[in-house]
C-alpha cells in the first residue's frame, strides 16, 4: 500500500490568473477581484474624502445657504458604440445627469455611479471610460462619492452600462419646471442640433460614409449657473437630448399648456449634420443633443441672457429661436423657411430611415 | 449643400408662387404622385402658398403604403421563421400586417436587420452561410435597380443562402388606373421626378393623349415642385395635355440606360395588388424564371394567407386622390403613427402620416400669424 501513496512535493492547484486584461465574472463577486477592480480603478480615478471612506454609504455635507431645495436625478447609459467622436460612455453618463440637475436651477455636487460590465471587456477600455468620467466630473466641479459595480455574463450586455444619481442644490430664488412657459416668453438655444445623434449613428458605421461630426456631449452646469446669476427668472430649462429639439419643446407646450412658434430659419444645423440627415432621411429637429439647452425666459431679460451666453464656451451660438403663444396650447408650431406655418409633431417610436 | 439649398430659396419659390397666382384662372385639381413630394409639400406648407384655386392631391406613389397586406403578413411569417435573417428598409418595419409588425417579430426573437442597401444584405448572406438571408424588396422604378443588382450578385457569387420578397410597383399603370376610374378628379400630373430619373419619361405621352391631361416630371425641393405646379397650371390653361420635364437636371427622356438594363435582366411585368386599391394588371415587375430560385415566396412555404384589413382605413381612396386624410373618421384619434390602422400612416411618405406631423389644418388649428 506504502507505495501507492503519491509523494506530494509542493501545492498543486494552479495559481489562479490576475485577469488583469479583460473583466471576469469574478470581478463582480464581492470578493478579491472586486476589490483589485475598485482599489486600482475606480478609486484612484474618482478618489475624494466621502469615496475614500470605505463604507456602505458615503455621508456628505449639503451646503445650505440660500438654498433650501434639493434637486435629484438618475440616469442610465447603454450607448453603443462605447467610444464615439468627441466622447464616450463614461463622459456621458456624467454629463447626462450634470445636465439633468443643471436643467432645473441646481448646482449639482454629488454623483454616484453604477456600472453593469459585461464578461469580457477590456480592463484598458474600463480605465479610458472611467478616467474620462473623471474629466467630465472635474469639469463639472463634482465628486462621484459612491459606486457599484456588478458582472454579467458574455453576451448579456453591451459591454459596460453606466448609471449615474446625482444631487444639486437650488437657490431659494430660483422656480424653474417645464410648466412655467408662459405667452410672451422667448425661447433661446444654446447652439447646433444634431450633432450627438449624428456622430454616434457614424461611430456605428451606420452613415456609409466619412462625416467630420463630434458629439456635443458636456456638462450644461456652469453655463445655466451664470446665466441664472444674470436672469434667476428663468422659466423654463430643458436639454434637447432624445428624441432632439422638436420632441422637447412638445412636452414643454403640454407640460405649460401654451403653443410655441419656432422659426425654422433661426435653428442652427452644422452644414454636416444638415447634409448626413438628407441622406439618411433623417430630420435634424429629431436627433439626439447632450450639450444644448433650451432656456425660455421674459422677452425684457433675453438680450441680456443671449448676450452673456455667447461670452461662453457652450452657448457662443445662442439665439433666439422662438416665443411662447397663447393660441393652440400644447402644440409646436414652424414657420418655415418659405414663410409658411406647419406643427412640429413629437417623435414617435423609433427613428426610421426613408426609402427613397 | 449644393444644389439643395438653391432649390429651397424662399425669394425664388416666392416669386414661382406670384407667376401661379398671375397664370391661374379657374380651379384645377393636381396629383403629385410621389410620396417624397406630399412630404416636402407638408413640409413646407407649399399648400398654403397656392392660390386656392389650385388643389393638390396625393397619389400612390409611396412604396410602403402600397405594399400589399398580403405581401406584409407573408413578410412577418418568413420573418419568424428559425434560422432566418430578414432584411428591410427601415420604413417597412412599422408597417401593420394582420395584427402585428416586423418590430413585433423582432421583440419576439426574429433576427431583423435594417439596410440601406440590399448589397448590405448580400454582405450579411455572405457572412451567414447557415442562415437563409431574405431581403424584402419593395418598392417603385427607383429601388428597383439595386435591388435586381443583388440577385444578380447573389448569382455570381453563387449564393444559395439568399432570396427576395419581391413587391416591385410600377408607376404608368397606376396613373392609368387613376386617370381610367370613374372618380377621377385629377387633371394633370406631377411626375415622380425620381422614378424618371431611372426610367425616363418616354412611358408617358400614350397616357397623357388617352386622358387629356398635362403630365410634368418634377423634382422634390421646393422650389422644384412650384416649378412643376407652374407647368402644369400653365399648360391646363392653354387647354394643352404635353409630356414636360421641370427636373432637367436630374431627368432625361430615355432615363437611365444601364439601370433599366438590369431591371429587365431579372425582372418582367406581372399583375400586382396594390394595398387599398387592389390588382392593377401589369403594374408590378417579378422575378424572370431563370431567376426564380431567389424567389422567397417559393423558398418558403407562406402561400396560405388570408389577410385581414381594418375595415374602417379609407388608405385606398386616399392613395387615388379620392379623398383627403383629414376626411377620414378615424385619422388623429382611432389612427396616428403611433398606432396607425393603414400604412399611409405609417411611412413618412404616405398622405396620412404627412398631414398628421405637418398640416396645422388638418390638426384643427389656424395658421399662426
Amino acid at each position: 500500500m506504502a507505495e501507492d501513496t503519491p509523494i506530494i512535493q509542493g501545492a498543486v492547484c494552479p495559481t489562479p490568473l490576475p485577469h488583469r486584461n479583460q473583466v471576469v465574472l469574478g470581478h463582480g463577486s464581492g470578493g478579491r477581484l472586486s476589490q483589485r477592480l475598485i482599489e486600482q480603478i475606480f478609486l484612484p480615478a474618482f478618489r475624494n474624502t466621502a469615496l475614500l471612506a470605505g463604507d456602505d454609504s458615503a455621508v456628505i455635507q449639503i451646503p445650505h445657504d440660500g438654498c433650501n431645495r434639493l434637486a435629484f436625478s438618475t440616469d442610465s447609459h447603454v450607448v453603443w458604440p462605447l467610444f464615439f467622436p468627441g466622447g464616450d460612455i463614461g463622459r456621458l453618463a456624467v454629463c447626462g445627469t450634470v445636465n439633468d440637475l443643471s436643467m432645473v436651477g441646481a448646482s449639482p455636487l454629488y454623483l454616484t455611479a453604477g456600472f453593469i460590465l459585461e464578461e469580457g471587456l477590456l480592463i484598458s477600455d474600463l480605465e479610458r471610460i472611467v478616467h474620462s468620467m473623471q474629466v467630465a466630473a472635474e469639469e463639472a466641479g463634482i465628486l462621484i462619492i459612491a459606486g457599484d459595480t456588478k458582472v454579467v455574463q458574455r453576451g448579456k450586455a453591451d459591454g459596460v452600462y453606466i448609471n449615474t444619481a446625482g444631487v444639486g442644490v437650488i437657490d431659494e430664488a430660483i422656480n424653474i419646471s417645464g410648466r412655467f412657459a408662459s405667452p410672451g416668453d422667448v425661447v433661446i438655444l444654446s447652439g447646433s442640433i444634431g450633432d450627438h445623434g449624428i456622430a454616434v449613428l457614424q461611430a456605428r458605421g451606420d452613415l456609409g460614409f466619412e462625416a467630420q461630426i463630434e458629439s456635443d456631449v458636456a456638462p450644461l452646469n456652469h453655463l445655466t449657473r451664470q446665466m441664472l446669476e444674470v436672469c434667476p427668472q428663468i422659466h423654463v430649462l430643458r436639454d434637447p437630448t432624445r428624441g432632439g429639439l422638436a420632441t422637447t419643446l412638445n412636452e414643454i407646450a403640454r407640460q405649460s399648456q401654451v403653443g410655441i412658434l419656432i422659426d425654422e430659419s433661426a435653428v442652427l444645423v452644422k452644414p454636416a449634420v444638415a447634409s448626413a440627415c438628407e441622406m439618411l432621411g433623417f430630420d435634424p429637429f429629431y436627433v439626439a443633443n447632450e450639450g444644448k439647452l433650451i432656456a425660455i425666459l421674459p422677452e425684457s431679460t433675453a438680450d441680456e441672457v443671449i448676450e452673456l451666453m455667447r461670452r461662453t464656451p457652450l452657448g457662443k451660438e445662442a439665439v433666439a429661436i422662438g416665443r411662447i403663444v397663447p393660441l393652440h396650447p400644447g402644440k409646436v408650431l414652424l414657420k418655415t423657411s418659405l414663410g409658411s406655418t406647419r406643427i412640429l409633431d413629437s417623435l414617435s417610436g423609433e427613428m426610421l430611415p426613408r426609402i427613397c | 449643400m449644393k444644389y439643395q439649398q438653391e432649390f429651397r430659396d424662399a425669394g425664388l419659390a416666392h416669386s414661382i408662387v406670384q407667376e401661379i397666382r398671375r397664370t391661374v384662372t379657374r380651379s384645377w385639381v393636381l396629383m403629385e404622385i410621389c410620396g417624397g413630394q406630399t412630404h416636402a409639400i407638408m413640409r413646407y406648407g407649399l399648400d398654403q402658398l397656392l392660390p386656392e384655386e389650385i388643389e393638390l392631391v396625393h397619389g400612390p406613389g409611396c412604396p410602403v403604403c402600397v405594399t400589399s397586406l398580403e405581401l406584409v403578413d407573408k413578410a412577418l411569417e418568413i420573418a419568424s421563421q428559425p434560422g432566418v435573417i430578414f432584411t428591410s428598409y427601415g420604413d417597412m418595419l412599422r408597417v401593420p400586417g394582420s395584427g402585428r409588425d416586423l418590430f413585433s417579430v423582432r421583440a419576439a426573437g426574429g433576427d431583423i436587420r435594417v439596410v440601406y442597401s440590399p448589397l448590405d444584405a448580400i454582405q450579411i448572406a455572405r457572412e451567414n452561410p447557415d442562415k437563409q438571408i431574405v431581403f424584402f424588396a419593395i418598392g417603385f422604378e427607383t429601388t428597383a435597380p439595386a435591388n435586381a443588382m443583388s440577385v444578380l450578385q447573389a448569382k455570381s457569387l453563387g449564393l444559395s443562402n439568399y432570396s427576395v420578397l419581391v413587391s416591385h410597383v410600377r408607376v404608368p399603370p397606376a396613373m392609368q388606373a387613376i386617370l381610367s376610374s370613374p372618380y377621377n378628379r385629377v387633371q394633370g400630373f406631377l411626375a415622380a421626378g425620381h422614378v424618371c430619373a431611372v426610367m425616363g419619361y418616354w412611358e408617358y405621352p400614350p397616357l397623357s393623349e388617352q386622358f387629356k391631361a398635362p403630365i410634368v416630371v418634377t423634382g422634390f425641393e421646393p422650389v422644384d415642385i412650384l416649378q412643376g405646379i407652374l407647368v402644369t397650371v400653365r399648360q391646363l390653361e392653354q387647354g394643352k395635355f404635353e409630356v414636360d420635364n421641370a427636373y432637367p437636371r436630374i431627368v432625361s427622356y430615355e432615363g437611365n440606360l444601364p439601370a433599366q438594363a438590369v431591371i429587365n435582366r431579372v425582372f418582367t411585368t406581372c399583375d400586382r395588388k396594390w394595398r387599398g386599391i387592389g390588382l392593377i394588371p401589369a403594374s408590378g415587375w417579378c422575378l424572370r424564371s431563370e431567376f426564380s430560385h431567389f424567389d422567397a415566396e417559393s423558398r418558403f412555404a407562406v402561400s396560405q394567407i388570408q389577410p385581414e384589413e381594418s375595415p374602417i382605413c379609407i388608405a385606398g381612396q386616399i392613395l387615388q386622390g379620392m379623398k383627403k386624410p383629414g376626411q377620414c373618421p378615424a385619422f388623429g384619434s382611432l389612427c396616428t403613427p403611433e398606432s396607425p390602422l393603414g400604412a399611409t400612416m405609417v411611412s413618412s411618405e404616405g398622405a396620412c402620416a404627412a398631414y398628421y406631423r405637418y398640416s396645422s389644418q388638418a390638426a384643427g388649428l389656424m395658421t399662426q400669424e
